[in-house]
């Protein structure tokens, strides 16, 4: 019995497909969830979601948010989610750079320039982790399941 | 009475900005449907957690907590923030008069002082004109704008809040009602009113992990954030539509013009060809007699 998991962003559907375990950024860890999980409702982190379907593995980077896990089904919404491979690390990185500028100089600090700042600094800093993760395990053995949890 | 060449000139200046009326129509009708769609492609988020939100704050008041989450304290209101999202440009017709006159109106009537928080480069100069108190500004953030532009407004006000220097915010934006009626509305957005009774699937056996109160610390800004989103959605298919019926309009109206010039044209012309006949004939009688 596959888990069926759906990727809820703000402003569409990012993912939704029959898999076989999910690999969850959780506020404790990371939190793998098999079929017949426990209805358990979590807060996520910004980081990576992994899935493995019939030995595919599948990367997305979210920006924290929740999960609705049950028996059957995963949901997940997250302001923004993307596929790890979609990143442009070249990017990211570019846009780390300027929000870093952007903070760093004294003449752009209204609050407003602050906070679009920051936000722009996390989102990149994110991305850019992930991305990297992902490019590194592509070179390394892809690893065996991860166990879910004891109560689960 | 112009003569012939001065309405000539005149119909091909009112063609050309028929033709511009005409395109600007046609762009704001792609534009709407996109908004469109985007509204439709929103709402999956915004039910789940409204949904999730409401079912924590029902179980929380089952369950007697007596700790209201920070953000859903009701405050005596002493100082007010007002989000108010309007379109960036004008040429849509009446909307962003009454974006801002129903914002002012609403302002005025507080009793206490308001700060804007202005999205949209007409409504800012709405109020800066008055003179009114602007805390922030976010101006062009284009015709879609994603959550990660929206963000940051819900942040401000969020911190505002939190440090108390504001006690209630409110958000104004134009409710696309259809395409030919947009309709401004203000809502309250802090502190949190937990959602209407939700319908469709109860979700009394999840367990919330750590606990109930963390989660819905964790959801609260989130939908806030997501209320302010959708506002900006909302106004978006709003300006477009406005947009596309007020230059619909303008081509219509050009096009009348266009007609009545050309009845004007046709009758200088024929009085110029008959007073040249005239002359004629008398020129011609003339020699005659001669």
């Amino acid at each position: 019995m596959p888990t069926h998991l759906q990727i809820i962003a703000l402003d569409r559907i990012a993912y939704e497909d029959d898999v076989d375990i999910v690999v969850l950024p959780g506020e404790e860890g990371q939190l793998g969830v098999l079929p017949r999980h426990a209805r358990i409702v979590t807060l996520l982190e910004p980081g990576e979601v992994l899935t493995r379907k019939a030995g595919e593995e599948t990367a997305l980077v979210i920006s924290g948010g929740f999960a609705q896990i049950g028996p059957d089904h995963v949901t997940i919404l997250s302001d923004a989610a993307e596929y790890a491979e979609d990143i442009d690390i070249e990017r990211a990185e570019e846009a780390r750079r300027r929000a870093q500028e952007r903070i760093a100089d004294t003449r752009t600090t209204t609050e407003m320039d602050m906070a679009r700042a920051e936000s722009a600094l996390l989102r990149s800093m994110a991305r850019i982790r992930v991305a990297e993760r992902v490019a590194a395990r592509r070179r390394r053995q892809p690893p065996g399941p991860t166990q879910p949890r004891g109560d689960g | 009475m112009p003569n012939t060449r001065q309405i000539r000139q005149r119909i091909r200046s009112v063609t050309s900005t028929q033709r511009i009326t005409s395109a600007m129509e046609l762009i704001a009708a792609a534009k709407m449907r996109r908004a469109q769609q985007r509204v439709l492609a929103s709402r999956p988020y915004a039910t789940r957690l409204r949904d999730l939100i409401g079912d924590l704050v029902s179980r929380q008041s089952a369950s007697g907590a007596d700790e209201t989450h920070p953000l859903m304290q009701v405050r005596e209101p002493r100082s007010i923030g007002l989000i108010l999202f309007t379109p960036d440009r004008g040429l849509c017709g009446g909307l962003n008069a009454n974006l801002s006159r129903a914002a002012l109106r609403f302002a005025l009537d507080q009793g206490h002082p308001v700060s804007h928080i202005s999205v949209g480069k007409k409504g800012n100069d709405f109020f800066s004109r008055r003179g009114r108190e602007i805390r922030a500004e976010f101006l062009n953030l284009g015709d879609f704008p994603d959550p990660v532009a929206t963000s940051p407004i819900a942040r401000i006000v969020l911190e505002d809040y939190e440090a108390e220097r504001l006690d209630r915010v409110y958000i104004g934006y134009a409710e696309f009602v259809n395409t030919a009626v947009q309709m401004p509305v203000i809502r309250q957005l802090l502190p949190v009113e937990p959602p209407e009774e939700h319908e469709g699937e109860t979700l009394g056996d999840y367990e919330y992990e750590p606990d109930a109160a963390t989660v819905l610390g964790g959801l609260l800004p989130r939908y806030v954030e997501m209320q302010v989103y959708q506002a900006s959605l909302e106004n978006s298919a709003s300006e477009q539509s406005a947009r596309m019926v007020a230059m619909r309009a303008a081509t219509d109206a050009a096009g009348e013009m266009i007609d009545a010039l050309t009845l004007e044209y046709n009758k200088a012309r024929q009085e110029t060809i008959t007073k040249e006949l005239l002359d004629l004939v008398g020129g011609v009688a003339a020699l005659e007699k001669a």
